[in-house]
């Protein structure tokens, strides 16, 4: 398994994080995306290298297509194009609709949809030409389910399953794979800002009757970037203890 | 820049991106009907030339491109913006 070149997004914490971490294991090389926080990134990095895999800490905003260009860039001189993404860079700036600002939705849909069109958009020439390709983009059980003061988290998450079909669909021919994961509540520094009545509440809907950890989402993630899921695209998988079940 | 240059970079590609024989190449080949290729194939074309060339090629011109003459027509009207497109294609 593994050999390839991957890069991850949002891999400073979190998801991303063990992600990232997965990835390393199956032997891949990783670049690992951070947004802001070094110190984060390269604890990703060292825990990667500890277990002896190679991984490369990139700062980027993916919201700039010029950044998401220069990390790739970084990637390619390094080991070569990349033929693993996982778009996975998120943010959340919760509040009801009513009371919701143009930027608090803007620089939602701009990191977590605009975000994962600059990476897939700049990913998928290499891939094409290598005739092999494996994207996975991280979503959420909320794009379908809908949340109470989600709404830019949500619209965001929802075009990102649009943006996983479509691609898949353009691609397919080339042997490119495109996923996306739609995981539950997932026990992370996002989760954890949550007060314990609404964690309490989001518990109650999930039959599995806990959260799930970053590493349960990276193990699906993970697969679908492996040679054995060549047969799966288009997927909205859920990772997400039977909460979405029915969708 | 000369035609038969362009050509030659365009065959290159198309052997390259395409798959197919050298020999079939010609201005008058249709992308579609005589090279096998589909709309996919056409980006990637497209993209190969503008790397070889230093270009960049507005999606809005693309419309209408069908054959390899019309292909090196586009070429050499972005990479020569001062003398408009020779129309000598021999087909």
């Amino acid at each position: 398994m593994g050999g390839r070149v991957a890069l991850v997004t949002g891999a400073s914490r979190g998801i991303g994080r063990a992600v990232a971490v997965a990835l390393a294991a199956d032997g891949h090389r990783v670049g690992v995306c951070f947004g802001s926080d070094a110190a984060a990134g390269a604890e990703t990095c060292q825990s990667i290298e500890s277990t002896g895999g190679e991984a490369l800490a990139i700062q980027v905003d993916v919201s700039r297509p010029e950044s998401v260009d220069a990390a790739f860039a970084q990637i390619e001189e390094a080991w070569g194009k990349v033929e693993v993404l996982v778009s996975n860079a998120g943010i959340n700036r919760d509040g009801l609709v009513m009371r919701m600002g143009d930027a608090q939705w803007a620089e939602v849909l701009r990191t977590n949809l605009d975000g994962a069109f600059h990476a897939v958009r700049r990913a998928t020439p290499g891939m094409v030409r290598a005739r092999w390709g494996r994207i996975v983009l991280v979503g959420s059980v909320v794009a379908l389910t809908g949340s109470p003061g989600q709404a830019n988290y949500a619209a965001a998450k929802a075009g990102l399953i649009g943006l996983t079909r479509t691609v898949a669909r353009e691609l397919g021919s080339r042997g490119i794979t495109v996923n996306l994961v739609a995981p539950g509540p997932i026990t992370t520094a996002m989760t954890d800002a949550l007060s314990d009545e609404r964690k309490a509440q989001m518990t109650g809907q999930v039959p599995l009757g806990r959260f799930g950890t970053p590493e349960e989402v990276a193990a699906v993630v993970a697969f679908l970037c492996s040679d054995a899921a060549g047969y799966v695209s288009g997927a909205v998988l859920p990772v997400d203890g039977g909460m979405g079940m029915g969708h | 820049m000369d035609r038969a240059t362009v050509l030659e970079q365009l065959t290159e590609v198309a052997v390259d991106v395409l798959g197919v024989d050298p020999g079939i190449v010609s201005e008058t080949s249709s992308f579609k009907d005589d090279l096998d290729a589909d709309s996919l194939d056409l980006v990637e074309v497209v993209m190969a030339l503008e790397e070889r060339f230093s270009i960049s090629v507005p999606e809005d011109k693309l419309d209408g491109i069908t054959t390899v003459g019309e292909a090196i027509d586009l070429v050499i009207g972005i990479a020569e913006p001062s003398e408009p497109a020779e129309s000598t294609n021999p087909a």
